[in-house]
């Protein structure tokens, strides 16, 4: 969830009411959002920099609001204070208008075709009249960083420029050009780079050089020019120098150039309603017309309400009360929701262009819920009769649990994540490519793999236990993951029992003792032996010496059950146990129990 | 065998009689004193005996002191061996031992016993008296004598000084002319052989610990699944399948209306897979209805208005939440045919995040769901009222949330006597219309659904505060061993 810092004492000067911190956090809490922190601007840094220095008293009281990721109205102090404003009853809804301007005086914007060849989309808007001051100017640049950070996806999605429109002349185009045909002075510099220079030139910048993957492999990179070819930008990169805008500025021209339109105009419309409140006139924006390649004009930004029709009945039933249409009506309000009672008690509920987060009916319930108060609703128990039911192999599961804990065992529960030299060389395994199942982006060798054996889990354990006192008898039954093809998304989970035993002497018959205990408790005896044919029966079970790399020679078996091997035993083999830093000798069993849930 | 011996002449003794000094009773009995004590001190420990410890110093006569006792001391020898004619200094040393003559010459001398008349040594008096040989016999004899004589004797290193420990004895109040030896335990032959009937039994400290049990031990994490488990089955919640830790981009994200741009499915929240990178099959029916109602809505909804991508879906992970499995039970519900259905499941989930002392990349998520008709927020509340209270949570308020598949959402909060505060113990709320209608549930069937992590009330039930203790390699065995068990859901 995102987290917006605000001044306390600007906030509350702009809700015109003061609070303290606990009547406040109560306010958020009933809102949904949340006041996560107090703190002050000096207090951060200290915390930064790790110095013990008493704070002093002067110290501005910062507020860190956590929001819904959702909602994009409120992530500056703007935003904020207005939902405050409104959801108490001081305001009414704003009501936000696009100034009429005739066709031969818009600002326009042209979209050359090339721009589809790396971010097709471009939206604009006009905020004439506005009043900055350093307080409103760092909101409107935090804004952009809120949303850049958020919404914008980094700016893969959706970017923004916002330029001192006095100093510029329309009509303005969008382009995508090869980078050395690009020449400005970007933002903050002096010295003209062109676009490969740039590129080079923001490597090394901390807080731009993540944005530079987005263009940086792409034959050509977007770029706005005004009709005196002056670069307002290179998104998602840097703005030009010439039109930067200063606490001075009073006409602001907005870009957002974007690979996605939807969340495009959501951007440009969040920028200009918070900030249409310090334009003149107050919560007017001037349109621009934007001309695509095929040659379409299209004004934004288009503040037009989206309107539900919304049945009483379902708001009632979705959040259990039974409130009158002209109740939720008012309810709404308070959630900055027009809502008009219609005749047959359904409700005509229009969004303002502030809440991109209503897509349903549903959403309109649950802001009827938060304003009539969730720990209002009555308390009411769903109805209908179920049974409860376990999963068999859950319940078959924590049956051998107990019974290996019984047999003296203790249990662990290690992780599911290994790396690759684990899972396999450190068990003196193979990786056969076609086994484990492979992380792609895992953060560091301890992520690499999903584990497709229990046993190297176990043996770190006792790796990391050298001063426990012997004998040490560990047990897990957990499951592992291989690959398979017969499944729909192509790996497969089973259900292992792993067991180990450590001593001065290898305790390879205790392990033997667990095995046979295991088949006792499930109901399998040992298979009868054939002499004359050499061969077991087919009934029960028996053991064979096998040559498995993780086990000693000649002290080890595999575990043969109704003609297959479900698993095997024997004495570590002592250069596993060394990779392992095993000192004493031991004996483990690792074996698949899910062939016993169904006898 | 000899204390034996000791300990049946001593109770033998006192039957009748006390001893003042046990030292003399010892030598007068023919025990070794050291002996004695040592019974003695056995006796007293089960009251067969009063015993009382006298010390006092005592002067024992040296080897040289002992000699003098029998041959006189030296000065006398000196004196008896001038006879009356008067001798030479060297012949009279020829009569005597060196030792015998320097002392005794000197003292002698001193004493004026004998005087010199060169060249010869004659007798000054008619005879003397051997003082010293009758303190020594005094001394030997355990008589007192005077303080003056002792130093006197001590600085001549005649005797020496000792500290003597003995006891007086009479009857202790366990007195018996015979010992029994008190048992220990109680055991097959005392039993079968009705001696346990006349025998002592030694006390127990009942201050020690006792001996540990045997045995193996099950896991405190797991032991706090068992009881969550019993909570939704006593609930009537039927458990989901969940082992399947693969899982496809499609079920985990998609099917739930979480868009494709959502910050959760970054590579920097999710851990997508190498191998098997794509899942093979997926429902195209489904697929179609999902992809619809992402790009233009539905149902009542507008939709996320953007280019749905079956590739993103077709990407596999390591499922984030089990709320991927939820969308496969729902799913199936909707094919199968609806019924009501309460669900639940308690395994792990995976995240690409940070870890630290209180996050691992893995961790189990508690997750119950309730699908039925005109389900509401209300019962949402009802129903995590009652969940909580088995846990022993009673106080609980509910906070407005952000969830990309619920709506509305609720923050669970419970007031925390010990911190004085609200704390967070989970998420909740109602599944969104545009997850469940393209599953072709009916339209009037909601689902509620809470969930929370295993770990987080296993460590504050266990006071831990690292969760490598718990969880992992560098597990604290000893914790595993000795922990109480989960009381969750007794009332």
């Amino acid at each position: 969830m995102p987290i917006v810092s605000v001044g306390r004492d600007r906030l509350f000067a702009a809700l015109e009411q003061t609070y303290t911190d606990q009547e406040f956090d109560e306010l958020c809490f009933e809102f949904g959002i949340e006041l996560d922190d107090v703190t002050t601007e000096k207090e951060v840094m200290r915390k930064e920099k790790h110095m013990d220095e008493e704070a002093s008293a002067d110290e501005e009281i910062i507020y860190k609001i956590d929001v819904p990721a959702n909602r994009y109205d409120l992530l500056c102090l703007e935003g904020l204070a207005k939902a405050l404003r409104v959801f108490t009853g001081k305001d009414p809804i704003p009501s936000f208008r696009v100034s009429e301007v005739p066709a031969s005086s818009i600002q326009k914007m042209v979209v050359k075709p090339e721009t589809s060849l790396i971010r097709p989309h471009v939206v604009c808007a006009v905020l004439r009249g506005v009043t900055f001051d350093e307080a409103r100017y760092s909101s409107f640049i935090d804004l952009q960083d809120k949303l850049h950070q958020n919404l914008c996806r980094r700016r893969t999605l959706v970017a923004i420029g916002t330029h001192d429109l006095d100093v510029l002349e329309g009509p303005f185009t969008y382009e995508a050009l090869r980078p050395a045909d690009i020449k400005f002075v970007p933002l903050k510099q002096t010295k003209e780079f062109n676009g490969a220079e740039l590129i080079e030139f923001y490597k090394s910048d901390m807080k731009l050089k993540k944005f530079l993957h987005i263009i940086e492999s792409s034959p050509v990179y977007p770029v706005i020019y005004d009709s005196k070819r002056r670069v307002l930008s290179l998104p998602p990169i840097i703005n030009g120098a010439h039109s930067a805008i200063s606490l001075k500025t009073k006409n602001v021209f907005i870009e957002c150039t974007a690979t996605d339109l939807t969340k495009a105009k959501i951007v440009l419309n969040t920028m200009v309603t918070m900030f249409s409140q310090y334009s003149s006139p107050q919560f007017e924006v001037e349109p621009v017309e934007v001309v695509s390649a095929d040659g379409k004009s299209t004004r934004y930004p288009d503040l037009s309400l989206r309107t539900f029709e919304v049945d009483m009945a379902y708001v009632n039933r979705t959040i259990g009360t039974s409130l009158e249409a002209k109740e939720v009506s008012k309810l709404l309000n308070k959630m900055q929701l027009y809502t008009e009672v219609q005749p047959d008690s359904k409700l005509r509920v229009s969004a303002p262009p502030t809440r991109s987060d209503v897509l349903h009916a549903c959403d309109i319930a649950e802001d009827v819920a938060i304003a009539y108060g969730y720990n209002n609703i009555i308390r009411t128990v769903p109805k209908s009769h179920t049974q409860g039911k376990q999963q068999p192999l859950n319940h078959f599961t924590d049956l051998i649990r107990a019974e290996v804990a019984m047999a003296g065992f203790t249990e662990v529960v290690t992780w599911i994540l290994c790396s690759l030299e684990e899972n396999f060389k450190m068990v003196n395994r193979e990786d056969d490519g076609n086994t484990a199942v492979i992380i792609g982006n895992p953060r560091s060798a301890d992520f690499e793999a999903v584990r497709s054996s229990l046993l190297p889990g176990i043996l770190k354990t006792m790796g990391s236990n050298k001063d426990a006192p012997r004998p040490l008898k560990l047990f897990e039954v957990s499951d592992v993951v291989r690959l398979n093809s017969k499944e729909d998304v192509g790996a497969k989970n089973s259900r292992h029992l792993v067991a180990v035993y450590s001593n001065l002497n290898s305790g390879f018959e205790v392990i033997h003792g667990l095995v046979d205990r295991v088949f006792e408790v499930v109901g399998i005896r040992p298979a009868e032996f054939d002499k004359v044919s050499g061969t077991f029966s087919g009934d029960g079970y028996y053991i064979t010496p096998s040559q498995e790399p993780e086990y000693f020679s000649g002290r080890q078996a595999n575990i043969m059950c109704a003609g297959s091997c479900i698993g095997s035993f024997g004495i570590v083999n002592p250069e596993v146990m060394q990779r392992f830093d095993i000192i004493d000798p031991c004996s483990a069993v690792e074996m698949n129990i899910e062939p016993f849930l169904y006898l | 065998m000899a204390a034996t011996a000791v300990e049946e002449a001593l109770l033998g003794h006192l039957q009748k009689l006390t001893i003042s000094n046990s030292e003399e009773w010892a030598s007068s009995a023919g025990f070794d004193h050291n002996l004695v004590k040592d019974v003695v001190k056995s006796l007293h420990g089960f009251g067969y005996v009063e015993a009382e410890t006298v010390k006092k110093v005592r002067w024992v006569l040296t080897a040289e002191g002992k000699m003098y006792t029998m041959r006189g001391s030296p000065e006398v020898q000196v004196f008896e061996a001038v006879p009356a004619e008067g001798i030479s200094a060297a012949d009279l040393k020829g009569k005597l031992d060196a030792l015998v003559y320097d002392v005794g010459f000197k003292t002698a001398m001193k004493n004026k016993w004998i005087q010199l008349a060169k060249p010869l040594i004659i007798k000054k008096v008619e005879s003397v008296k051997d003082e010293v040989r009758n303190l020594l016999t005094a001394i030997q004899e355990g008589k007192e004598i005077p303080d003056a004589s002792i130093n006197d004797l001590k600085k001549r290193q005649l005797i020496e000084r000792r500290n003597e420990t003995w006891f007086s004895l009479s009857k202790g109040p366990n007195y018996a002319p015979k010992r029994v030896k008190p048992e220990t335990d109680l055991t097959r032959d005392l039993l079968q052989s009705g001696e346990w009937l006349k025998r002592d039994f030694k006390p127990y400290n009942f201050n020690a610990l006792g001996q540990p049990t045997e045995g193996g031990h099950l896991h405190p994490l797991l032991k706090v699944r068992t009881q969550f488990r019993n909570i939704f089955l006593e609930m009537g919640f039927e458990e989901m399948p969940t082992n399947n830790f693969v899982e496809s981009s499609f079920w985990n994200f998609d099917a739930l209306f979480q868009p494709q741009q959502h910050p959760a499915r970054d590579s920097h929240d999710t851990f997508f897979l190498k191998a098997p990178a794509r899942t093979i099959e997926l429902p195209e029916d489904y697929l179609e209805r999902v992809k619809k109602t992402h790009e233009e809505g539905g149902y009542g909804s507008i939709g996320y208005g953007y280019d749905w991508k079956r590739d993103e879906a077709e990407k596999n992970l390591l499922r984030t939440h089990t709320t991927a499995v939820s969308s496969r039970m729902l799913y199936k519900l909707a094919q199968d045919g609806f019924t009501p259905k309460r669900y639940f499941s308690i395994d792990r989930v995976f995240r690409n995040e940070a870890v630290d002392r209180t996050h691992l990349a893995e961790f189990h998520q508690v997750e119950g769901l309730v699908c039925d008709r005109g389900l509401s927020l209300g019962d949402l509340i009802g129903v995590l009222n009652d969940f909580f209270a088995r846990l022993g949570v009673k106080k609980l308020r509910f906070k407005p949330a952000y969830n990309p598949y619920t709506e509305p959402s609720m923050e669970i909060f419970s007031y925390h006597e010990g911190l004085k505060k609200w704390v967070e113990v989970g998420n909740s709320g109602m599944f969104r219309p545009e997850m469940l209608q393209p599953m072709g549930l009916p339209e009037d069937v909601s689902v509620i659904a809470w969930g929370l992590s295993l770990e987080r009330p296993t460590m504050i039930m266990y006071g831990i505060d690292n969760i490598r203790d718990l969880f992992g390699h560098k597990v604290d065995l000893r914790l595993i061993k000795s922990n109480p068990i989960c009381r969750l859901g007794i009332k």
